[in-house]
């Protein structure tokens, strides 16, 4: 618990948390608890349940049964507002194909109700420029949407970060702008789950592991607080 | 909830201003239905003026299938419906801008498909007012209901199939109100109970207005 | 701060409520009642219908119908609909949500569909020498002929697979959208046709006069049908309970396995 501050609510709560797809249980009863700006990675097999752990605590998928609190809301229910402080970066990128780069982000932007005017900048940051924001989206290749659907994240300025196995589809480059925005968006006080494949890309930043096995966790460890992000005030973990 | 269906029925407009589906594809298929009733009545001008009226909103009722199909196509490319929750957007909003969207779409529908009736069968308008709010408060209605069997059918497997075995029983009250009003706006009709038939029409549009901004969070959330 | 304790389990919301011994045993007591007052009150009826009554002056046997149409009719178009449209409405209010009202309401709209079916052939069956056409287009015939594309509607949407809940959910709308449209296709209908032209179908001479017997028959008739409506109701409800009941057993056999894939129990 952090000492200095009375205990903070944390960013994700669940418990006993059970998701269907048909009689598929997608999650097996999960249990879990992540601090405000805590990076936390996500492992395990394919199929393990990391998707569908992310897309749940988006509000994407209801529960079955359990309890789900992300950042003090039930995610599920549109009307309490948590969705918009929530950013997913999913296998999808969510583009209408018709509508141009520019016109794609604009619209995810205002969707979240988040100001315009940080479209440019976040543009810059993923290498977005020039030609590229008229294209019409359908036009891109997979990691050219990928990093589209990246802009408009780091546009919305979430407090909670959910990155399904966000490198895949980027260039090295742009792996190393995913890095530093990771940084950045814990350094700036918000909570980053990221789901993954490739822990040594991720492990520089996490501040704990859990691993996700059969729909449950089933391993939770600290792993050694990277030096980017030591000072913020991050909750220790027992 | 007007903010969030502004910028939905906006973005679904600029959609079809940029693919022209609506234009290009789904107006030709009205005019195509048109000329086929012309091939099926015979070559006589006068059953086609009498019967244009009819011919006119099942071509309409035809086309509101294949708009509605569209416009839960564009938010199933890229899980983009996902994206429109994820964004926390108002569900009573998207709504009303899918379905002001269509509405719109359905408007220029109309007018290329009434352009046809006229020209093609030769029929006369007498009231163009009445025609007018005909159009107007039919485009409502099955956008409206058009929409909500839309969202319902969204996530279902055989929806291409399933939606029109829904949507056009529904529907039928306005191919009858809107029947009759034309026949009573269009040279050689009675014009009788014209009232009550516009009535039925407003109390349909209505109905499945208030039914989706009150159900379409419930619908669309947790599918 | 992060526990690795054993889940609480995962019992789904609303797997237990009717599923208990006792309200099976209900079921069937309730289904040989209902099954014993159906054959009986049938029975009844068909006896009284075809050797007690007398043939009409005008209509002759053929007034016999009368016996058996208005009640399948009444149990098609109100009794089975209304139910339906209850359920539903009980399924989607949050406090009253329970897969109890849609089995009821899928139970009623099946049944229903018999009904309504059996309404559009008997009504034919007797048009045809009366009126000289299998098929009129009269408002009440039209209607419930919407009635019955509406009713197919919903099953055809009930056949697509899903989750219990993801479809109990859709199947409620479905039937939702489809009720608050009924009185306004019936009125529609209703004007269509009387504007149309005059009824000319429902030909005051051909009405067959009722008195004593027939009364009396047609009657239990209503009672009869009413009867064997609620017995094929229970019958499909029970199906439907049991289908979602072991459903349920392969939805924690899945569960136990979901958790064997992780190793740790």
């Amino acid at each position: 618990m952090a000492p200095a501050a009375p205990v903070p609510a944390p960013a994700l709560f669940l418990r006993g948390a059970v998701a269907l797809s048909g009689r598929f249980p997608l999650l097996a009863g999960v249990d879990l608890e992540v601090a405000p700006g805590e990076v936390v990675l996500v492992e395990g097999p394919n199929g393990a349940g990391k998707t569908s752990l992310l897309r749940v605590c988006a509000g994407l998928v209801p529960l079955a049964s359990g309890t789900v609190r992300v950042l003090g809301g039930d995610p599920a229910d549109v009307r309490t507002g948590v969705r918009r402080r929530i950013g997913l970066l999913g296998h999808a990128s969510h583009l209408y194909d018709d509508l141009t780069v520019a016109e794609n982000l604009r619209f995810a932007v205002r969707a979240a109700g988040a100001p315009v005017d940080g479209i440019g900048p976040a543009c810059e940051r993923v290498g977005l420029v020039g030609r590229l924001l008229r294209t019409p989206a359908g036009k891109l290749s997979a990691g050219q949407r990928r990093r589209v659907a990246l802009a408009a994240l780091v546009a919305r300025r979430p407090e909670l970060w959910l990155l399904d196995e966000p490198h895949a589809g980027l260039d090295a480059s742009a792996r190393g702008v995913l890095g530093v925005l990771v940084a950045e968006a814990a350094a700036a006080g918000s909570t980053v789950v990221v789901a993954s494949h490739e822990p040594e890309l991720v492990a520089p930043l996490a501040t704990r592991a859990v691993t996700v096995a059969g729909g449950r966790v089933v391993a939770d460890r600290a792993t050694p607080r990277p030096v980017s992000t030591a000072g913020t005030g991050v909750a220790d973990v027992a | 909830m007007w903010r969030d269906a502004l910028l939905v029925g906006g973005k679904d407009l600029r959609i079809e201003a940029r693919s022209r589906v609506a234009l290009a594809q789904i107006a030709p298929f009205g005019m195509i239905v048109l000329v086929l009733f012309a091939f099926a009545l015979g070559p006589d001008q006068s059953p086609l003026v009498h019967a244009a009226p009819g011919l006119f909103w099942v071509a309409v009722l035809f086309s509101t299938v294949l708009a509605v199909q569209r416009s839960v196509a564009v938010e199933a490319g890229d899980a983009t419906r996902d994206g429109l929750r994820l964004a926390g957007l108002d569900p009573a909003g998207i709504f009303l801008g899918k379905a002001a969207a269509v509405g719109a779409q359905l408007l220029v529908l109309q007018a290329v498909l009434a352009a046809g009736v006229l020209l093609l069968f030769g029929a006369r308008v007498v009231h163009p007012w009445l025609l007018l709010g005909t159009c107007l408060a039919g485009a409502v209605g099955l956008a409206a209901s058009g929409t909500l069997y839309g969202a319902l059918s969204a996530g279902v497997r055989l929806r291409e199939t399933l939606l029109p075995f829904l949507l056009l029983p529904v529907v039928a009250p306005v191919l009858l109100a809107g029947t009759r009003l034309w026949q009573s706006s269009l040279a050689g009709g009675a014009p009788d109970a014209g009232a009550s038939w516009m009535r039925l029409l407003l109390v349909f549009d209505a109905v499945y207005v208030a039914l989706g901004v009150v159900v379409f969070g419930p619908l669309t959330e947790a599918a | 701060m992060t526990t690795i304790a054993p889940p609480a389990d995962p019992r789904l919301a609303e797997g237990a409520p009717a599923t208990g011994p006792d309200g099976s045993a209900r079921l069937r007591a309730t289904l040989w009642t209902l099954g014993v007052l159906g054959a009986v009150s049938t029975g009844a009826t068909v006896w009284l219908g075809i050797w007690v009554t007398p043939p009409d002056k005008v209509q002759g046997n053929l007034v016999r119908l009368v016996y058996l149409h208005p009640g399948v009719a009444w149990v098609a178009l109100y009794l089975a609909f209304g139910l339906a449209a209850l359920a539903s409405l009980l399924y989607l209010w949050p406090r009253t949500r329970s897969l109890v009202w849609d089995r009821l309401a899928a139970a009623a709209v099946e049944v229903g569909v018999v009904f309504t079916a059996c309404t559009l052939i008997s009504g034919s069956i007797w048009g045809r020498p009366t009126w000289g056409v299998w098929w009129a287009w009269d408002a009440r015939l039209t209607s419930t002929a919407v009635l019955l594309v509406l009713f197919l509607g919903y099953l055809a949407l009930r056949r697509v697979p899903a989750e219990p809940h993801v479809r109990a959910r859709r199947s409620a709308f479905a039937a939702l959208f489809a009720a608050v449209d009924v009185p306004i296709v019936h009125f529609s209908v209703l004007w269509w046709r009387t504007l149309h032209q005059g009824a000319t179908v429902l030909n005051p001479t051909l009405s067959p006069e009722i008195h004593g017997s027939m009364a009396w028959t047609l009657l239990l008739g209503i009672v009869a049908l009413t009867v064997d409506f609620a017995w094929m109701l229970v019958v499909r409800y029970r199906i439907g309970l049991l289908e979602d009941r072991l459903g349920a057993e392969e939805l924690d056999r899945a569960i136990d396995a979901r958790r064997a894939e992780g190793g740790a129990a």
